[in-house]
Formats: structure tokens, sequence, C-alpha cells
């Protein structure tokens, strides 16, 4: 049963084939007996996905039908559940039982899904290899001593290991894609502001996205359908009705205009990767798609603007963490500034505390024109770059990363090398666009990821050019060794 | 330009850090790496250019001006680690 | 040397709206600690704010009122610092563009004459919670009911350049504020707070001096206090050879003085960037039409108006119109009576003298705007004296009656303007006072004069004060004549 993907699983659920009690506890065994080598979960929430399970059944038998009903996911541990520990991957977030849900959470629970758990992630969503946890790092399950990239980690690990279908995570810099594509998933980030970022614990507040990993462009289609939508309670949400996603995936490729970028080919990228990306820009022309060959100048500025405007965001938000109304708190102060430092100190990890202390002197006194006030410009000059790209081309197509899943530990003590890594998903935060990864074929049996971007709101042709290339492939059909 | 010491110490108190003694070395070596990273920016021209705050460019939604929320005290301070008569303690605030 | 005082002031008016300016929690004063923090009000992780219009729309109505130029699109920043009240770590405010620019306020000087003061800005931002230092085994309580109670910050220029004309200033404010209907002005619960930058320089010196911020002085006489005092420190500094510092300080009323508050002086960076969890504020031309539409008449303009329709004095028009309610009280009592100047004499005098003795609010007079302009009628079609009046007065504070009609049957006050009455009174008494009669005759014209006030009182108490004090005197004249 844990071989079906998202869309096979609603199907059999509709069908009666069986019952979402009999599924959730098939995968909350197969969590119990395989995810201690992953470490993909932080809490699994056993007897609350078996009461969503027998309530969804109930609501089935009463002749309800959405297609979601009785589904089982999990959430990354970002997202706030209710009386259940949501530790964003920090030790400052210990005993942290959230007193509500995520918009994300109610609406994928209305939508009548299976909670399972909670997963690991890169603390408060700061790395690219789901290293930086205070729960331990999580394994590839491709490669149990390669990382599954991050900082949605656990969200790529777990649905890889067909430990469950699909998953939520969110994408500041690449956290969905990156880890989707190391993992051989499909992962959307959609455009900013089209799913709720109420209850979304924020690293960085005008570039965190929500979205979905799973295996295919369905099942994503499938999640982000349940995930999107305006939301009074999120300032920066869109009031703009969301698109049929699933209506979307079927349209022909014919005439589809496919834009590569220069820059994306340069220096930096594994040569098998672009060779493996081409591959998909030929099926894709099989497909009726022209081809074109485009340029986004200001792509290489773009990692030193989103390391100044990420931090100095992240430096404010994670003022919270205080040790006074909720999380650690360090023990026996001796007065307030200990209790501030030393809760902080203690509470949050070595990558957090660096990418404070990067936030804090980009916005300190005579340094925020250089810094903050300069990477805010950039941010246009790269938002500009899409807007020319878009006025030539339907979808921008790429590479995901420059790398394959590289060995734990490999990058841990050099974070600016860790950095590079997400040159090709950074662009789409800054510029708010949605981008999307998928399987792309595998080298020295680690997998490939192609990443597409699109205009703003155009999620629903994203998912369409990622389904029509699945159904002529097969490589998102893929499963790692063992699992 | 590279951060000294006493800079690094600066910042983790202006953002509440403590840091371990041993620690500040190895931070400040990083620090300088990022920063050295991020200085790439200065090279861009930026002349004429608008900083962009949000991607959407939209405006702010306005709330109703209407009382919706409950007394909901004892769960949140549930999760607090010192509480007493309804108050969260904190070690003593001299103004 | 001479001196002069430079004084710039940045007010904190508490905005009087329903709920918190970014979350839905209720803002009434005095309630049970902590009941009043919603999730975003505790700064909990992944809550986020949502602004409140009406906090918007009042910001608007201050920024027309002291005819300033309200931005087309402000920003909120955020102002990052580390305290407990504060529990995002950070207080949203407004930074580079706040939503009221420059204005001005015009202000009523103790000698009657008036003073432009230039308004920098108005921004707003959210309130921060209290610290409570009881004993707590040696630890603080944080209440952060008001963690998020919508602020106008209002700042001056360095305008103004005595401690009456700061007190004046903020008397202004108060009045506008509260006439607007935006802020309940009370200061005492600290819904309108003030911090006072004062200097001094040379008199004819066109620099400034240095600065000191005395933060949240919470009442007209401590301003007052509390600028004066300070300024007499910074001179008696400087002329001892001393320089004043660039800090912040607290006043304490108890000593009446200021001190300085080491605490908060340690070089603050507060790291203001645009808030990323909201976005730019815009504000529509039609919208502040509607606003504009919406302006009650201002104090600057009832005080003209009162001058130009009643023919009051500028100071009588200037105190009747320093709170909305005691100018609506002024002209309910003037709909009634009909006559602007007896009535502004009764509200300025015998009310305000009896609010002042118990302390009373003018909303809570005992004596209605009808009850005093029903019995201002009666002096004026003479069925009572003005003495007989304050009787009746009285009576109505007591609720000796329902109206002055009422009082006046009930107790027989009623003025005697009966001729023969009064004629048959006077007989009375002057047979009483043969004696005096007598002399009075006797006397000149000079002694007469003194001698004839005798008979006036002797007439007005055998009236019991009712007998019409003209008729009394006319006849009273020609029977001494007689």
């Amino acid at each position: 049963m844990h071989q079906l993907n998202l869309a096979e699983i609603a199907r059999g659920l509709a069908d009666k084939q069986f019952s979402s009690e009999e599924l959730t506890r098939s995968l909350l065994a197969r969590i119990q007996q395989l995810d201690p080598q992953l470490n993909s979960f932080i809490t699994v929430t056993e007897e609350l996905a078996l009461a969503q399970a027998k309530a969804a059944d109930a609501r089935r038998s009463a002749g309800e039908n959405a297609p979601l009903l009785g589904a089982p996911i999990a959430h990354k541990d970002l997202f706030c559940t209710e009386g259940v520990l949501t530790s964003c991957g920090s030790k400052i977030l210990s005993g942290f039982k959230a007193p509500y849900n995520a918009t994300v959470v109610e609406k994928l629970a209305a939508a009548g899904t299976v909670t399972l758990g909670k997963l690991n992630m890169d603390e408060f969503a700061m790395g690219s290899a789901n290293e930086s946890s205070h729960y331990g790092p999580v394994k590839n399950p491709w490669d149990l001593t390669r990382v599954p990239g991050g900082s949605s980690g656990g969200s790529a690990a777990a649905v890889a290991a067909r430990l469950l279908p699909a998953a939520t995570g969110t994408d500041t810099g690449g956290s969905i894609r990156q880890p989707a594509a190391l993992t051989n998933l499909t992962g959307i980030k959609p455009t900013y502001g089209r799913v709720s970022r109420w209850g979304m614990i924020a690293y960085a507040s005008s570039l965190d996205q929500g979205g979905p990993l799973a295996r295919t462009a369905e099942d994503c289609a499938l999640m982000l359908q349940a995930m999107a939508g305006f939301d009074a309670k999120d300032s920066t949400s869109v009031e703009q009705p969301v698109d049929d996603y699933l209506a979307a995936l079927t349209q022909p490729l014919k005439g589809m205009r496919i834009g590569l970028p220069k820059e994306y080919f340069g220096a930096g990228l594994d040569a098998r990767i672009a060779d493996a990306t081409l591959a998909v820009v030929e099926e894709l022309k099989k497909l009726g798609a022209t081809v074109k060959d485009i340029s986004l100048p200001n792509m290489q500025h773009a990692i030193p603007a989103y390391y100044v405007i990420a931090p100095a965001e992240a430096s404010s938000n994670l003022s919270r963490f205080d040790g006074v109304r909720f999380g650690y708190r360090c023990e026996n102060p001796a007065n307030l500034e200990d209790l501030y430092k030393r809760s902080r100190g203690e509470g949050f990890g070595a990558e957090v505390k660096r990418r404070i202390m990067v936030g804090t002197y980009a916005l300190s006194a005579g340094y925020y024109d250089a810094y903050y006030l300069k990477a805010q410009k950039i941010r246009r000059l790269i938002k500009n770059d899409f807007v020319s790209a878009f006025n030539e081309v339907d979808v921008i197509l790429g590479p995901t990363t420059p790398n394959l899943a590289w060995k734990l530990g490999e990058k841990s003590d050099d974070p600016v090398a860790a950095y590079l890594e997400d040159i090709y998903t950074i662009t789409a935060n800054l510029a708010g666009i949605p981008g999307l990864s998928m399987p792309a074929g595998f080298v020295d049996g680690l997998p490939v990821g192609v990443q597409l971007l699109a205009p703003y709101f155009q999620e629903g042709r994203l998912l369409n050019v990622a389904h029509q290339y699945q159904q002529v492939t097969d490589w998102h059909t893929r499963a790692p060794a063992g699992f | 330009m590279a951060l000294e010491r006493s800079e690094v110490e600066k910042i983790a108190h202006l953002a509440r850090l403590g840091l371990n003694e041993g620690d500040i070395p190895r931070t400040t070596e990083t620090l300088n790496n990022i920063l050295g990273l991020i200085d790439q920016m200065q090279a861009v021209d930026t002349s004429g250019i608008e900083p962009l705050a949000h991607p959407l460019e939209a405006t702010q939604r306005l709330r109703a001006d209407a009382v919706t929320e409950e007394n909901r005290r004892a769960a949140y301070q549930a999760i607090a680690p010192a509480v007493e008569n309804g108050l969260y303690l904190v070690p003593k605030v001299i103004e | 040397m001479q001196w002069e005082t430079v004084i710039g002031l940045e007010i904190h008016a508490q905005l009087s709206t329903q709920s918190k300016i970014f979350s839905a929690s209720a803002i009434a004063f005095g309630a049970e600690p902590n009941t009043q923090a919603s999730l975003i009000d505790l700064g909990m992780p992944g809550t986020l704010p949502v602004l409140n219009a009406e906090a918007v729309r009042m910001a608007c109505k201050f920024g027309l009122a002291i005819d300033a130029e309200i931005a087309g699109k402000n920003i909120f920043a955020r102002k990052n610092y580390f305290y407990p009240d504060l529990p995002k770590g950070y207080q949203t405010s407004q930074m580079d563009d706040p939503i009221v620019g420059k204005g001005f306020l015009d202000i009523t000087l103790e000698d009657g004459s008036q003073k432009r003061i230039g308004i920098t800005r108005a921004h707003l931002e959210e309130d921060a919670g209290k610290s409570l230092h009881e004993d707590f085994h040696g630890m603080s309580g944080i209440d952060l009911n008001r963690a998020g109670t919508p602020l106008l910050e209002i700042v001056s220029e360095p305008d103004i350049r005595s401690a009456k004309e700061a007190v004046a200033y903020v008397k202004a404010i108060h009045a506008l504020v509260r006439y607007l209907g935006i802020c309940d002005g009370n200061m005492a619960e600290g819904s309108l707070r003030c911090d006072c930058n004062v200097s001094v320089r040379p008199v004819g010196q066109a620099e400034y001096g240095t600065r000191a911020e005395i933060k949240n002085v919470n009442s007209f006489r401590f301003i007052e206090k509390a600028i004066n005092h300070e300024v007499q420190r910074q001179i008696e500094l400087i002329e001892d050879g001393g320089k004043v510092v660039q800090e912040t300080r607290l006043y304490d009323p108890n000593k009446d003085q200021t001190r300085s508050m080491r605490s908060k002086e340690e070089a603050n960076d507060y790291r203001y960037f645009p808030c990323p969890d909201l976005l730019p504020v815009i504000i529509e031309q039609s919208f502040l039409d509607e606003v504009r539409a919406s302006l009650p008449e201002l104090p600057v303009q009832k005080r003209a108006r009162f001058e130009a329709e009643f023919g009051l004095s500028a100071y009588d028009a200037d105190v009747l119109a320093s709170s909305r309610e005691l100018a609506d009280y002024f002209e309910a009592v003037n709909s009634v009576c009909g006559d602007a100047k007896l009535a502004a004499n009764w509200v300025m005098g015998e009310l305000s003298s009896l609010l002042n003795k118990d302390n009373l609010e003018i909303q809570q007079s005992p004596v209605s705007a009808a009850q005093l302009g029903g019995m201002i009628q009666r002096i004026k079609d003479n069925t009572i004296s003005g003495k007989i009046a304050k009787m009746v007065f009285e009576a109505l504070a007591t609720g000796e009656g329902a109206t002055a009609d009422e009082v006046i049957e009930k107790k027989g006050l009623k003025q005697v303007t009966d001729s023969g009455a009064i004629e048959k009174m006077l007989d009375e008494v002057l047979a009483a006072n043969a004696e005096q009669v007598e002399q009075y005759r006797a006397s000149d014209e000079a002694k007469r004069g003194k001698m004839f006030g005798f008979f006036v009182g002797q007439a007005m108490r055998a009236s019991k004060g009712k007998a019409n004090p003209g008729q009394v005197n006319e006849l009273l004249k020609k029977k001494l004549e007689g």
C-alpha cells in the first residue's frame, strides 16, 4: 500500500479498496520500522492520526467524497499544530505545544487529510542539508550517507522513502525544490502570497512560502488545491481565486515556449546534471514545446542579496524567542540580560546564530544602506529580469541544484559553500514567482531534479508541464532501494 | 572590511546571543567569510533602482475594528516557563 | 546670562478603537493581567499582524485637523530592541514614511494671544505591555494586555519656549483629540502621555543647546513642573561650567526632580527596517474627502464662532471651546435661555466652581443644561433676581426640584413686582426705622448715599430677597424724599 502515490490512494479510498484507518495503521507501522534509519520525523502523532482516519472513514461512509478525505500526510515542523510539539527543529522551542493551528494545517484537516506527525527540518528552515536540526540530521533514502537537502529534508526523506505519500514544506530560498531534487520528488513553491503564512513560523517573511512535496505533479496539484487560498489573517496573502490545478494538468504542451537561461548552465554546474536537464528539454520538445535561449543577467547577484535580506528579516523575526512566554529558558538566570543571552545562546544552534548575527549587522546603524537597501535594489533587478524573460517565454527551465546530494558533514563547516548550493532556487523567492522541481533522472544512483519557473500565479502551468513530462517518463516512479 | 572580535561581541550583544568565549574566534572567521560573499553586491550598479521590499508590490488590507478574541490566558500560559497570578515572570526589570 | 528655553514634545495618544492595532483583542483598561493578550499580542511564533482600519481613519482625522499632509503611501517599520514588555522583540511603528506629515496647531497663551506650534509628524505604532515590579520573589511580572494598543505619536517642532506654553500645547492637543473622538485623553490611565525634549541656549544664539528627554510625564501639572525643574537644572549646570548630556530622564513627582535613566543609556541601535509582514498602506483621496466631511467643528473654529456669533470675549470663547463637552453644554444652555453672555457667565462662574468643588466633569454635572437655561430665563423675565438665582441653582444642584420653576414655586422665591405690595412693605420698614428716616432727611446728599443702602438692605431682608430690587430702589427713593 505504501507504494501508492497520493492520487492512487485517493482513488483507492474512493473505490473503498481500503479504509483510511487500514492505510494509516500500515504507514504508522512502516514509520516505526524504517524511520530510525532516516530520522525524518520529530513527532509521530499516532493517536491523532487514527482518530482522523476513523473520522474520515465515517465521513466517507456518510457519502462524502472529497479527494483527500482519509489521505495520510505530515507537516514540516514549523507549521503550528494545536497541542502538538512544533519545534522548528530547534531546542529553543522545546516543549512548545502550539496553542493554535496554522491555516495550512486547518485547510488540509478540513480537506479530510490524516496527520501522521511532524517532520524534521533544518533549524528555523535555515539550511540546505537538514544537518542543523536540534533533533539530528536527516538521511537521504537514496544513500543513507548523504544529505536529503533542506530545509524541508524530513518532508523529502519521508515521502521519498514511501513513509507517506505527500508532505507539507516551506521554501524561502529553495527549501522545497532542492530537497525534492535530491530525493527524486516533485515539489512546488507557489507564488508569494498564494499559501497563507499564518501559523507557519517565519524565517524570512518576505520570502517564505508553503507548498507540497510529493511523488508526482498530480499529487502536488491535489495538495496545493487544498493548501492555497486567500487568508484574511495574513496581510501578504493575495485575494485572488485559486485556479483548478487538476484541470490544468491535462493541457497539451503544444506551443509552450520554454526559456533556457544561459546563466543556469555556467561554471559550477555538474556536467552530468546539465546533460540530464537538456534531456528533459528534448522530451518536452517532443511534446510540442518550443525552446528559446534567454538571459537572467542578475542571477549571480542573487546569493549575496538573499544572504542579506533573509538574515535581516530572520534577525528580527527570531527576537521573540526570548525565554519569557514560551519555549526554552536557561536555568537560573542571574538577571534579565542573562535570561536573554543564555536562553538564546543555548537555545539556538550555530547556523541560526550566524544568520541572526549577519542580519543584525546588516541592519545596524551605518550599514543599512550598504547592505539592506542595496540588497532590496538588487532584488528589483532580479524581478525585472524575470518580467522581461516572461515576455518571451511561458516557462523557464534549468537545473534545480548545481550538485548531487552530498555526503553528510561535507559542507557543514563551510557555510559559504552550502549557501552556493541555493544559486538556482533563490531567485524565485526574491522575485516571488512560483517554481517547481521534478525528477529528471539519476547520476551514480542519485536523483537529479529539473526546475521550472513561471510568472506570478501560474502554478497550474508548472504542474501542467511536469505532469505532461511525467506521462512520458518514469523517473518519478523509481523508489530508493530498501524503501 | 573584516569584523574585529569587539564588533562581533557588540553584534552578539545587540542580538542578545550569549557566545562561548572559545567560539568567538571561529564565529568571527565564519562571519567574515559570509560578509565576503555578501560584499560582492557592492560591485552591482543599482543607481536609479528603487528598493523592492515585497515581491508583489501589493497594498495593505485593513481589518474592521471589532473585538473577536476571547480570553484564553490559561491555554497560552500553560506553555510558559514561569507565570504567577496571570503574569509572566522575568528577572527583575530595573528602570 | 539670559537663557532661552527650547522645548519639543512627543505626545503618545492611545486611540480609542474597539480592538488593538494589529489584533482583534479588546483594549479595555484595568482588565485582569494577560486576559486581553491574544496570540498576536503575545508574539506567538507564526502569528501575523493585520492593520485595524479604524486606527488609520483616526490618524487621518488628526492629520486633517492639523492641516497636515497625509501620506498617500505610508509604511510600517520594525524598531528592534529587547525588553520584557515588548513580546516580539520589536515594536511595529513608522519611521521614514509616517501617515501624517507636517502640520500645525494654534494655541492660546495666558494673555489671550495666539501662537502657532509646528507639528513635525504623527505616526501610528503599537503600545508595549507593562512590567510590574511588586515583589514576585525578586522577579518582575509582565502584563501584556496593553501590548498592541494603537498609539498615535505626535511630534512637535521645537517651537515651544516655556513650560506654560508646553502645557497650553498639550491642553490644545488634548482638546483636539477629544473633539475628534480619537482618544479619551485620560492622562491618569496613560491614554495621553508626554515626552518632553528640553534644552536651553543663551538668548540670541541660533543653534539649539543639547537636549534631555524627560519620559512619560502624565499630567498637565507635572509637565510644567518637570520642564521648569529641568530648565533650572540645565542652566545651573552650564553656569557652573558643566555640560548637558543628551540622555533620557525620568521625572519624579514626589521629589519634584528629574533623574537620569542610566539603564537606557547604553547606545541603542534600533535597526529599523520596513516590516515584511505588513504592506504599504495606501490612503486614497476619496477616503480623505469622506473623513474630512465627517470632522466635527474643531476648537479653533468653535472659538471663532463663539466670538462672532455670541459676542463673547476671546477669553470666554477660549475657555468654553476648550472641551467639546463644555462647549456643547454652553450651547445647550444658550439655546434654552437665548442669552449667550448670561449663559457664559453662569457656565464659567457658578457651574464651574460647583464642578471644581466636587471634582466633576461637565458630563457629570448635577445641573443639566436645560435646568440652567430654564433658570436663566427666569432671571431674564424678572421672576427672580441674580441673588435668588444662586439659591435656585444650589437647590437644583442638590436635587430639590426638577426645574427652576419648581424650586421657585416650592420655596416661594418668586420676585415681588407688585408695586402696591412693595409699597406696603416699605411703609412698614420705614415705620420700624423712624429714627433713621429722620436722620436721613436731615442729612446732606453725600451722607444720604450711604444711608440709602441701609434702607435697601432692610427692605430686601423684610422681603426675604424677593422684592424686585429695581422697584425697591425707585419706590424707596420716592418715599424718603417724600
